[in-house]
């Protein structure tokens, strides 16, 4: 496995920002109640976390120790608050949809926490890749919680999309359960993101429990006839 | 040493905050006319879907009325606002007034309430609320059409006694698990409505051309070009 290919499976499943980590739970319970709500912070974020990375990968060596956090601070607000503009400017209701939940981005620990734990030690392209993956698997994230308690909550899917794709995406909602489906409160409301939250961290460590589970009886395997016969196969 | 290492530090950090400063600065120029034009528009496109542009012809938007300061309690505002004019070739078709109902289940519901000229609801329209979701959201348009039961509503159809919900006895829906919400979004209309009945006068002598005077004409007409809702 190559460098890329590490960084991207890093950043997708095993250290995935809001699974693994852990890191910016307030804004991924916050504003999942919907998919597009989910979809626009979640690219907003992914837009910081790329532009931060490759930022603070240039100036790596050129600031000290001393001025490091400082530096990376300002350069993940500045990021924030250029997408906040912009989606001011472009995307209008969903911004005032969002809310707080923009500007709170430079608060993401995820984004500190690459800026310092990779971006500052690693060349420019390894990390805008692992900017991107990680805000992808943050994004996926989002995207999947938004999705489940649309789909529960309202019995909708991509409901309200044409505040971010425009006029042409206002027919896109679905409506999984027909029209008449009540609407379950519970998954619309805070307890309801907790919830789909845990599950799919649970979900997650029962998917890598059982990849180990199969990894080890592969490996007994290969041990057993290692010891006696000496092949010029594949030999653990 | 020490000094030197400081000094060069501040230095380079004071280079990053100029270069950052100096981006924002950009970013925010070249999109301040953008965000402008999206704020005018979410506040005209509440206002648009009220009177439509098929009934007026002037900009209602920069056509006003100041509510008189000791008036605004009335309306649950508290901070200075104004009453929109629509006119149809310079009389006036119906007034938009802004609202706030104290009285919902969790803090203000914030709301504008097209009055026609004859005293009938144009249409109710709630901006902000904080109800419970699924409950007493059905007050916003986006959830539930319960706002337009107001429509053509009048202080006298029906009488003033039945502007309540039905559980207390008048003729407006309540929502299953939700009456307060309701109640307090009738209440403040019915308030406005008799708040109407009293400035009649004086929205009706507002002049058009004092408050048109300060718009060049063009932005009436390309009002007209860009709309695209007719309901």
């Amino acid at each position: 496995m190559n460098q890329y290919q590490e960084i991207s499976l890093n950043g997708i499943w095993k250290n995935n920002p809001a699974l693994v980590q852990l890191l910016g739970l307030c804004p991924l319970l916050a504003v999942t109640g919907s998919f597009v709500n989910a979809m626009g912070l979640g690219l907003a974020t992914m837009v910081v976390l790329i532009g931060s990375n490759v930022s603070v990968s240039i100036i790596r060596n050129a600031v000290s120790d001393a001025i490091k956090l400082p530096a990376f601070v300002m350069i993940i607000a500045s990021f924030t608050t250029c997408t906040e503009l912009l989606m001011q400017a472009f995307t209008y209701e969903l911004y005032q949809i969002l809310g707080i939940f923009i500007p709170l981005i430079v608060t993401n620990c995820s984004i500190l926490g690459r800026a310092d734990a990779f971006a500052s030690k690693n060349k420019i392209l390894p990390s805008a890749l692992d900017g991107f993956m990680m805000g992808l698997g943050f994004l996926l994230v989002l995207l999947l919680i938004g999705g489940i308690r649309e789909i529960i909550g309202n019995g909708t899917l991509f409901a309200n999309m044409h505040l971010l794709f425009g006029e042409a995406a206002k027919n896109w909602t679905l409506h999984i359960f027909g029209e008449q489906y009540k609407g379950f409160l519970v998954a619309v409301l805070p307890p309801g993101a907790f919830l789909v939250a845990g599950l799919l961290i649970a979900l997650k460590n029962i998917t890598d429990a059982k990849i180990q589970q199969r990894l080890a009886q592969n490996k007994v395997k290969v041990a057993k006839g290692s010891k006696r016969v000496r092949t010029t196969g594949q030999i653990a | 040493m020490l000094t030197q290492s400081i000094s060069k530090n501040s230095l380079i950090l004071a280079a990053f905050a100029l270069v950052t400063a100096g981006i924002l600065a950009l970013t925010f120029m070249k999109t301040a006319p953008r965000i402008a034009d999206a704020e005018k528009r979410a506040a005209q496109q509440a206002l648009l879907e009220i009177v439509p542009d098929s009934r007026h012809d002037n900009d209602m938007l920069h056509d006003i009325w100041q509510i008189p300061e000791e008036q605004l309690m009335e309306l649950g505002l508290s901070a200075q606002s104004n009453i929109h004019i629509a006119r149809l070739n310079d009389a006036p078709v119906a007034f938009i007034v802004p609202a706030t109902a104290k009285d919902g289940y969790s803090g203000d519901i914030k709301m504008i309430i097209g009055v026609n000229v004859d005293g009938s609801i144009a249409g109710v329209r709630v901006l902000s609320h904080k109800e419970t979701p699924g409950l007493g959201d059905r007050v916003d348009l986006n959830k539930s059409p319960w706002v337009l039961s107001f429509n053509g509503k009048s202080l006298q159809q029906p009488q003033t006694e039945k502007w309540k919900v039905k559980k207390d006895g008048g003729e407006f829906d309540q929502f299953t698990g939700a009456t307060i919400t309701p109640r307090a979004v009738v209440h403040q209309v019915k308030q406005t409505l008799e708040f109407f009945e009293r400035n009649k006068s004086a929205l009706l002598e507002q002049s058009p051309t004092q408050a048109a005077s300060s718009i060049p004409t063009e932005s009436v007409s390309s009002q007209h070009s860009t709309t695209s809702q007719s309901e």
